[in-house]
């Protein structure tokens, strides 16, 4: 675990750099956490699937499996692999502010 | 000093991360093929690169008219606790594989053809194995789009350095 200082303010990390609290989060925090995760600027397109993300989160307590996320974003595999490339369940859920996805699918 | 508390095994950030998997499917039944889609969707979830091989019954995940119908075998599985005689009778494939299949849609795991579909969208390769295909006179055509390509196992080798094989 650690704190880090994300613009001007506090913020607890877990050991994999995941929010340690969801409620830390802003939209400022999630454009400074893509630019750290070689994202860049973030697009309409990557809201879709980071909002849904969050939403998911809050309101299951856990992130949505790739299918699920791609079906309800509206955003489809192929273009979700380019937005987040390397892994975009977990970028997207660093970047959302919520823990490490834990489903398989 | 740090003591080892677990045979050679290394400290976490000492280990090499894996990059790249080639998954082999050799089965063609519903429990024998999901394994290998499962691991190779997930290993693009993490970053990896994956290839994905069907070779002799796995080609049955990837021919266009079959991979639909695609059945859980019944008999000769001692971990479906169904007596042989049993599971060999009509209808139990079937109700044993709708069994799975509702029980796959309720963990949000697609069927066969949606799920080959979703793993070659997020990059992954597939290919078929040359020998078998010769062996069950196929072609490329009776493969659904998803297939790259039909390639020999040296081939299969070739693509797949610097990566952990992986057989199922």
């Amino acid at each position: 675990m650690a704190t880090v200082e994300l613009l001007g303010k506090q913020i607890e990390l877990d050991d994999e750099g995941y929010l340690k609290n969801t409620d830390d989060w802003n939209e400022d925090i999630a454009r400074e956490i893509a630019r750290e995760e070689g994202i860049g600027d973030l697009t309409d397109r990557h809201w879709a699937v980071i909002n849904l993300m969050r939403k998911e989160y809050l309101e299951k307590g856990d992130a949505p499996s790739i299918r699920r996320l791609t079906k309800e974003s509206g955003v489809p595999t192929k273009e979700l692999y380019q937005l987040f490339p390397k892994g975009p369940a977990k970028k997207a859920a660093r970047i959302a502010g919520i823990p490490k996805p834990t489903g398989c699918i | 000093m740090e003591t080892m508390t677990q045979g050679t095994a290394k400290k976490k950030d000492e280990r090499e991360p894996l990059e790249k998997v080639s998954i082999v499917i050799s089965r063609g039944s519903l429990e024998g093929v999901y394994p290998g889609l499962i691991m190779a969707n997930g290993a693009r979830m993490e970053g990896l690169d994956a290839t994905v091989f069907f070779t002799f019954f796995g080609l049955e995940a990837v021919i266009d008219d079959r991979m639909d119908n695609l059945k859980v075998a019944t008999v000769g599985n001692p971990a479906m606790h169904i007596p042989t005689m049993i599971g060999g009778l009509p209808g139990m494939s079937s109700f044993a594989t709708k069994q799975m299949k509702d029980k796959m849609e309720e963990l949000d795991i697609p069927p066969i053809r949606e799920f080959v579909e979703m793993i070659h969208d997020t990059g992954a390769d597939m290919y078929a194995c040359k020998a078998t295909v010769d062996m069950f006179s196929l072609t490329k055509d009776d493969f659904c789009p998803q297939v790259d390509d039909i390639i020999s196992v040296g081939q299969f080798y070739e693509l797949s350095a610097g990566a952990q094989i992986i057989f199922t």
